[in-house]
């Protein structure tokens, strides 16, 4: 049998290696990629937790649906607002989009 | 050494690997084809946890749909032509090991809990094919997630207008 | 009225006189004088009912008030008050006459009633008025003096000092009155203050009686501290005066012989006394009641009473017949000394009121020459007659030189001088009522016998001098007589006797009524008043001797009466005889524009007696320069400008460099800087600080996480802690 840690070190790793691909990649597309490994470690957590401890009921797996269906909005958002500033801006480097500066 | 134990280390190595690759492919492309592989792992992973529904729509929405706007995205932006040299920022070399940190810390954090390394239960629902019908009716009964359920779709009905509006070329 | 109240009121009434006048009548001239003379009447009174009732008896009145608690529990009291007894009742008795009779005279004097002057100034003797007659001819008259009520307010001051000292029961408001008169002196002195000569002889006057009066203080401090008192009943009585009569240390005199020199130097100072003889002469520029008063009635008359009342101390370790006290044996040096001096120096004056000044000095000088001799009650006689007759030869001679100046306006001539007696000349024909009470007057001064007051106080001191064998100042005096005669005669016979040598003189006048009634009552006293004196061995007893036996009370020791001795009388009759005549017969063919008879023949001598034998010249080398430099260079310029002021400058330049440290090393750069840096340095920081925000989120995201794995580790290492 599988032990839980091992999910757990899954989902773990899996979202440091996201989060690794949110902060060194210089593509605003990558950045939303490695979001969405993210997220995917999220999800794999809350069904492992689901699986191992509170199976009796299927909150957890309800509340995985729940995440899918913001990661779906907010992926289409992210790139709808990428490819808007890419007509804008004629670049996708997250470093050149650097307005907010002081 | 069970077998699902093996099976669960094969799936596992090939979507952490897959995603190693996402984040370090120099062409995006590839990144986006990478991920596809990854999400498929993840599915995987889903249906070995007795999640057959959740493997589906991982598959359907994530690789189906996700996935292919990752395409489009990648293919509306080529012009820029970013794919060569470093694809690395400035302070790759902080992000790095702040990652490794972290996913130490992660491990000892919840190595440090004493439900760490629970054994697999048995599954306490009824039967397993009426999981989905279960599921369906926990989504939109009063006693359960029918708020969560409604906000949800009236998120996504909020990003598709929203995706619409940015996105449209006022020219 | 109490006899004690009535005392206390005789200085008071001049001196609300004055007060009412300065404050209040100043600008009527009339109620000014009428107020001054109203108050001399009234103390002349109040002074005629204490002196009738003294001679009755029960001497002496007194009474003193505790006036000041001293000592660390108030157990020393000051007693300050007033008494009466022989000594001062007589003093009072002349005191009283001869100030009511100047302020009568000072009413004619300075032309009250006559129009003010043309282009009279107040501060300059007034110049006359051009006023037309009935005829339309215009003649210049006297005019008012433009300061009238000032003058009758400070001769009321005067007077108020003078009964202050003369009723005064101690020391302290004795010498309180002392300095008031000087004080007067100076103002009177100085009355015209326009002219430089009378503002120099103010001065003068009052910084010479002044070098006096500072020896007096000591004398009355020495006193104090031996004694712890001032009053005459304490430092008189007979156990004060054997605790005095200890050696003082000093010149082998006793402590109150030492007292009384210091005490004497003062009468130096303020009766004129050679080496301090100097201001009087030069005092004859204020307006003659001025002179009158100072320096015949009382002021000068004051130095000798003061010293005849402090005769006990002076005296102590004498006894009638016994050799003098080392103070005594000076008084008797410096009187006679002075007498004589003054004496030959009168020879030589021109000036009428110049030649009466040094003969005051001279009869001063015989005062003290009498007491120094032990001649109290001959002192005192003579100082009682003296102001009666001084007085009157001043006033006469201020009524010349009245005369003299209506002659002056009558021809114009501005050039003459009215006072110079080798301008007059003839006068008995014109001002005969000036001229039979100068006469008289004059005749007291030089003793003429038997008839006149000088006669017989003069030749007691005379008598005294020879009976108790003193060769040496029976010589002096008498020659100084023989001088005194010589003067008076010469005065006279240039002044009224012979033809007027100018024509001033030719146009001279008799004076007004209220100048004239004060001579003729003062020649009445220079007359009679001699006969209570008459030594009692002349008559056989016949005529008491009152005058002796009534002040010689005044004295704890009763002196006994000298033995009458018929040759010193007689020796003076002829010397005073021999004087008139000589002066007379020298001068009395003088004509107009000759010079001195006595010049030709005296050469030399007679220069030097002209030139007062230049003792002015020498002080003026020997102290007046000397002060002077002291003042501008030493005082004003080294030490005032030099070191105070430098010290000031320096100490403000140090402060200012001192701030100027604080301002630039901490002012500036620790609270300036701190209030730059609290904004600059926030600037700077925001400066700075404003590059983390780059605007790169891939960066604020870095940062996050750094701050969250650093907090996530912390809680691990928290739980590794047991």
């Amino acid at each position: 049998m599988v032990p839980l840690s091992w999910y757990l070190i899954f989902s773990a790793a899996l979202f440091c290696i996201g989060l690794y691909g949110v902060l060194a990649r210089k593509n605003a597309i990558a950045i939303l990629l490695s979001i969405e490994l993210m997220l995917n470690a999220v999800n794999v957590n809350l069904v492992a937790f689901w699986r191992y401890r509170y199976s009796e009921a299927l909150n957890g797996q309800a509340f995985a649906v729940m995440v899918f269906a913001v990661a779906a909005a907010e992926v289409a958002v992210g790139l709808a607002l990428i490819i808007s500033i890419y007509r804008r801006r004629n670049t996708v480097v997250a470093d050149d989009i650097d307005m907010m500066k002081w | 050494m069970t077998i699902e134990k093996i099976i669960f280390l094969v799936i596992a190595a090939i979507s952490l690997g897959a995603a190693l690759m996402v984040v370090t492919s120099r062409k995006l492309i590839h990144s986006a084809l990478w991920l596809i592989l990854t999400l498929f792992g993840v599915a995987v992973v889903y249906g070995i946890l007795d999640a057959g529904f959740l493997a589906v729509a991982q598959v359907v929405i994530y690789i189906g749909a996700i996935a292919i706007l990752f395409i489009f995205a990648v293919m509306l932006t080529r012009r820029a032509n970013q794919d060569t040299g470093s694809q690395n920022n400035q302070y790759w070399w902080v992000a790095a090991p702040l990652s490794a940190l972290l996913f130490g810390g992660l491990v000892w954090m919840m190595g440090s809990w004493q439900g760490y390394s629970t054994e697999l239960p048995k599954l306490a629902l009824e039967a397993k094919s009426g999981m989905l019908k279960q599921l369906g009716q926990l989504l939109v009964s009063p006693d359960g997630y029918v708020l969560p359920f409604e906000l949800a779709s009236v998120l996504l009905v909020a990003a598709l207008i929203g995706a619409i509006w940015v996105a449209w070329d006022r020219k | 009225m109490a006899t004690n109240t009535l005392i206390w009121l005789l200085p008071i009434f001049p001196l609300l006189a004055f007060f009412a006048i300065v404050l209040f009548t100043n600008r009527n001239k009339a109620l000014s004088h009428t107020i001054a003379i109203g108050a001399a009447f009234l103390s002349w009174l109040g002074s005629m009912i204490v002196f009738v009732r003294a001679i009755q008896g029960n001497l002496p009145f007194e009474k003193a008030i505790d006036w000041m608690p001293l000592g660390a529990d108030k157990t020393t009291h000051f007693f300050i008050g007033v008494q009466v007894d022989q000594l001062t009742a007589v003093t009072l008795f002349f005191v009283a006459w001869t100030v009511l009779m100047i302020f009568l005279y000072s009413v004619g004097y300075h032309n009250f009633g006559q129009p003010k002057g043309d282009h009279d100034h107040p501060g300059l003797p007034p110049h006359g008025a051009k006023v037309p007659d009935a005829h339309g001819h215009v003649h210049a008259v006297p005019s008012i003096e433009p300061m009238y009520s000032r003058f009758f307010a400070f001769i009321a001051l005067f007077a108020f000092g003078m009964y202050t000292l003369v009723v005064s029961d101690n020391l302290l408001t004795l010498f309180v009155g002392w300095e008031i008169m000087g004080l007067c002196s100076y103002l009177l002195i100085g009355f015209w203050y326009a002219k430089p000569s009378a503002r120099a002889a103010a001065i003068k006057a009052f910084l010479t009686t002044r070098v006096g009066d500072v020896f007096m203080l000591l004398g009355i401090a020495y006193l104090y501290s031996e004694t712890g008192s001032l009053s005459y009943k304490v430092i008189f009585n007979e156990h004060t005066l054997e605790k005095l009569a200890e050696p003082a240390g000093f010149l082998g005199m006793s402590i109150a012989g030492l007292i009384g020199l210091l005490l004497f130097i003062g009468t130096v100072g303020k009766s004129a006394q050679w080496p301090l003889h100097v201001w009087l002469p030069d005092a004859m520029e204020g307006p003659t009641p001025v002179s009158a008063m100072i320096h015949a009635a009382t002021m000068v008359s004051a130095g000798v009473y003061m010293v005849i009342r402090m005769f006990p101390l002076i005296s102590v370790g004498w006894h009638e017949g016994g050799s003098l006290t080392p103070t005594m044996t000076v008084m008797a040096i410096i009187g006679a000394g002075t007498a004589l001096f003054a004496a030959v120096i009168a020879v030589g004056q021109n000036d009428i009121k110049r030649v009466l000044a040094y003969s005051t000095i001279s009869q001063l000088g015989y005062m003290i020459a009498a007491l120094g001799i032990g001649a109290y009650v001959a002192a005192a006689f003579h100082l009682v007659m003296h102001a009666f007759f001084k007085a009157l030869l001043f006033l006469g001679s201020g009524s010349v030189i009245h005369g003299m100046e209506h002659g002056v306006l009558h021809t114009g001539d501005h050039a003459v001088d009215p006072q110079n007696m080798f301008n007059m000349g003839g006068l008995r024909n014109k001002m005969p009522v000036t001229f039979l009470t100068f006469t008289i007057g004059g005749l007291a001064l030089s003793g003429f016998p038997l008839v006149t007051a000088g006669f017989w106080s003069k030749d007691e001191i005379l008598a005294d001098a020879f009976g108790n064998g003193y060769w040496l100042s029976f010589i002096v005096l008498a020659l100084a007589a023989l001088l005194t005669a010589f003067y008076t005669a010469r005065q006279i016979t240039l002044t009224f006797l012979g033809e007027p040598r100018t024509k001033e003189a030719a146009h001279a006048q008799e004076t007004k009524w209220t100048m004239t009634l004060p001579l003729v009552v003062l020649a009445v006293f220079a007359v009679a008043a001699g006969w209570v004196g008459i030594p009692e061995g002349l008559t056989g007893g016949a005529i008491p001797n009152w005058f002796h036996e009534f002040v010689a009370g005044t004295l704890a020791e009763h002196l006994p009466v000298l033995e009458f001795n018929f040759l010193p009388m007689l020796l003076s009759m002829i010397i005073v005889l021999t004087g008139l005549t000589l002066g007379w017969w020298v001068y009395h063919g003088v004509k107009a524009g000759q010079p001195d008879p006595l010049a030709k023949p005296l050469g030399i001598f007679y220069t030097w007696m002209k030139n007062k034998f230049y003792f002015d010249e020498l002080y003026d080398r020997l102290f007046v320069r000397p002060a002077y430099w002291l003042a501008d260079t030493f005082t004003n310029k080294w030490m005032d400008r030099g070191v105070i002021d430098g010290t000031l400058h320096t100490i403000s330049r140090a402060a200012y460099a001192l701030g100027g440290v604080f301002r630039n090393y901490f002012d500036l750069p620790v609270v300036n800087g701190f209030g730059d840096m609290m904004g600059e340095g926030t600037k700077s920081f925001g400066h700075k600080f404003r590059a983390v925000q780059t605007g790169k989120i891939q960066q604020y995201m870095l940062s996050v996480l750094v701050f969250a794995v650093g907090i996530l580790f912390y809680y691990l290492l928290s739980l590794l802690k047991p």
